[in-house]
């Protein structure tokens, strides 16, 4: 079941300058994995050394940001959007 | 070493609005069409960790940027941001935050006038930020597009 992700800007060049790409999965961590599986690159941009989605990534499925629903479990269906949208953040040092 | 060129209005709305937040952090998009930047969106710092020193540009507010980019035409090129009463130098918590290929202006202001302004591109290994050169240009005389 192919599902679309939308790729901000700053991706792009990591996804075959695409601003759309098309992954499978049933859960929103199976989708970014086939994703990252396919487009290698964009995986240190959106996992830390950790394994975890960085904190300013932020994963919607349609409208709805995956923090307030089952985070990378939550499960998606055929006809679901999958935005993939930056939260810019910086500022000086302390 | 790379090169930001900023129509002259959008650098001084940067400016601007790094003065009107003194002393606290401004922040806002770079939109650009046909290799310089032609407008800068000022954005609200949504940051929760003390806007002295901190900025935070929501989803919400990004996606409005890409929109925006999307109506003029162009694309959106990347953010700029105040450093009040500090050098115009990206930080370690600038470079944790950074996304690729997006151009980080940081505007120094001191003592609630703006300073120095430079460019910043996040290297390719996440290992640390490239200045790159501003240059303002005029913005085209009306009749010249």
């Amino acid at each position: 079941m192919a599902i679309q992700i939308l790729i901000p800007t700053p991706l792009r060049v990591y996804a075959g300058k695409q601003d759309v790409v098309e992954a499978e999965g049933a859960t929103v961590g199976e989708l970014l994995a086939h994703m990252t599986e396919q487009y290698t690159d964009l995986r240190k941009h959106l996992y830390g050394e950790d394994g975890k989605l960085r904190s300013f990534v932020n994963i919607y499925v349609n409208d709805d940001d995956i923090r307030y629903l089952e985070k990378e479990q939550t499960p998606v269906k055929s006809g679901d959007t999958i935005s993939i949208v930056p939260s810019v953040a910086g500022g000086r040092s302390r | 070493m790379s090169k930001l060129m900023l129509r002259s209005d959008a650098e001084s709305d940067i400016r601007r609005h790094g003065r009107e937040s003194y002393p606290h952090e401004c922040c806002g998009a770079l939109i650009g069409r046909g290799g310089e930047v032609i407008e800068a969106l000022a954005l609200p710092n949504m940051t929760d960790e003390g806007p002295r020193r901190r900025f935070l540009v929501r989803p919400v507010d990004y996606r409005a940027a890409e929109r925006r980019a999307m109506e003029v035409g162009g694309e959106l090129v990347g953010f700029y941001h105040s450093h009040p009463d500090h050098p115009a130098r990206p930080s370690r918590y600038d470079l944790d935050h950074a996304w690729p290929t997006f151009a980080y202006v940081i505007v120094a202001v001191e003592d609630g006038e703006p300073r120095a302004m430079t460019s910043w591109r996040l290297r390719e290994d996440r290992s640390t930020f490239d200045e790159e050169s501003v240059t303002v240009e005029e913005a085209p005389r009306m009749g010249q597009g």
